[in-house]
């Protein structure tokens, strides 16, 4: 059963033809209204390597009154790499693509840590100067702590995102 | 006690914090009996802020444990004026030590610091991080003083910058304690370490106050702490706390006859010096443990790297 609002093939989802459909690749789905730039920031995907890249944003969903959604040509992305995607987009969805169809479906799911994605925003904290360390945040029920000096982050976790 | 290196109170185990008290009272009641104990022994000292009590006993717990000191000197003076990182000057003293101490502005410099090292390294404070090392005195005085289980204790001052006050509570919520934190609401402790406090297993019981005058009367232990100027970004804010949580015997009327007045000192005019010659003072006697409670810790570190069973 395919979700309220993912690539219908009969065309009858006129919603859906906002965003092309993809061959093969990855379709990250159910990301909340406006966020489809960050999943983007923290997955590390700027275009530069050349991957085909669509977005729809604020498109009528179901689930959410608008949602946003990311469909990667030519690239399936790893539970590891999707699960940073909780951080801002917890609800989301992944879809792997293979000639068109569905082939894998899953959740994001919240990971312990995560590396080298963050920025910690306390200008005091080591991770932050010039020492050759990568960002480490622990990831808590409710938002992330830097591993270093401990600072707790709740809102505006995007904000954090490493350019 | 099996740790590599010590950078927060929160890595210590009740049973740690009692192992290193009970060895340092051992060490305290006969100094002699380890005078010799870690002969050849070189401890690096990286201090990137000014010390003096924490230097200090360092350098003489190691030289009383038979060792010696190998030290940076001032920041001024070395490669960190050339910009070289922490992390490149830990590995460099680390071949030249057999533990290091650090203290460092940074929030998180010890932590990161210990990841490019294999000798243990001690946390003498980061930042306005943790100061473990301070802490096991406070307790060893605490626990000489009053007791660390059924404990009233009251900490006022600067209890959001403050790092000793952060690595205290943080290790008495170990042991059946109630603390009070007596704070004006601009210096009140910051929300991680509320947050670390609530999730401690033993449940401590917390209580945030602006004045000392409804709980001091309940107060086995008050723990003074100085309003930093330095932690201050701006003047203004910090002339308008400073001197607002003063003691003097007029203030200590009300207090149990066996309250025991601590302070990590220095102090500037937290503490009255009425009170240095009265039953409440501890302060100095604590500064003083700062020795065999060091001498306790450098000893466990030492010997657990060497492979040597606890004794």
């Amino acid at each position: 059963m395919m979700s309220d609002d993912h690539d219908h093939h009969d065309g009858k989802d006129d919603h859906e033809l906002r965003v092309s459909k993809i061959r093969d690749g990855t379709v990250i789905d159910h990301v909340r209204g406006g966020q489809a730039l960050n999943v983007l920031a923290i997955l590390g995907i700027d275009g530069n390597e050349g991957e085909e890249v669509s977005i729809g944003m604020n498109v009528p969903s179901d689930r959410f009154a608008r949602k946003d959604i990311v469909k990667v040509e030519g690239r399936e992305l790893s539970q590891d790499e999707v699960d940073v995607l909780s951080l801002i987009a917890p609800d989301a969805t992944i879809n792997i693509v293979r000639e068109y169809e569905v082939i894998e479906k899953h959740r994001v799911e919240r990971p312990p840590a995560v590396d080298g994605v963050l920025t910690c925003p306390n200008p005091a904290c080591i991770s932050t100067g010039d020492e050759p360390v990568t960002s480490r945040f622990e990831v808590l029920e409710e938002g992330v702590r830097c591993s270093y000096c401990g600072t707790i982050v709740r809102d505006e976790i995007a904000s954090l995102i490493e350019t | 006690m099996r740790h590599d290196h010590l950078i927060t109170s929160k890595q210590l185990s009740r049973t740690d914090i009692e192992t290193v008290l009970d060895r340092a009272a051992e060490i305290d009641a006969d100094r002699a009996a380890v005078a010799d104990r870690h002969a050849g022994t070189l401890l690096g000292l990286l201090f990137y802020e000014p010390s003096t009590r924490t230097k200090m006993s360092f350098e003489t717990a190691m030289k009383r444990l038979g060792g010696d000191i190998v030290d940076m000197g001032a920041v001024e003076s070395s490669s960190v004026t050339k910009g070289e990182t922490l992390a490149d000057t830990v590995r460099v003293i680390e071949g030249y030590a057999d533990a290091l101490v650090l203290r460092h502005p940074k929030q998180g410099a010890a932590t990161m610091a210990s990841e490019f090292v294999d000798v243990p390294l001690l946390n003498a404070g980061d930042g306005a991080g943790h100061h473990p090392t301070q802490t096991l005195l406070d307790l060893y005085t605490i626990r000489e003083n009053a007791g660390l289980d059924d404990l009233t204790i009251g900490i006022m001052g600067d209890l959001k910058y403050g790092r000793t006050v952060h690595s205290l509570s943080y290790a008495l919520s170990n042991f059946d304690t109630r603390q009070h934190f007596i704070s004006p609401e601009s210096l009140q402790l910051p929300r991680e370490v509320v947050y670390d406090l609530h999730q401690a297993q033993d449940g401590t019981q917390i209580r945030e106050h602006d004045s000392l005058e409804e709980i001091l009367p309940s107060l086995d232990v008050l723990y003074v702490t100085r309003i930093q100027r330095e932690r201050f970004p701006d003047e203004n804010e910090y002339q308008q706390v400073a001197g607002e949580y003063q003691i003097d015997p007029e203030t200590l009327e009300d207090a149990a006859d066996d309250l025991t007045v601590m302070h990590p000192l220095p102090r500037v005019d937290e503490i009255d010096p009425a009170i240095d010659d009265t039953d409440y003072a501890a302060y100095f006697e604590q500064a003083h443990n700062g020795v065999p409670v060091r001498m306790a810790l450098l000893d466990l570190l030492l010997s657990d790297a060497r492979g040597e069973d606890d004794e």
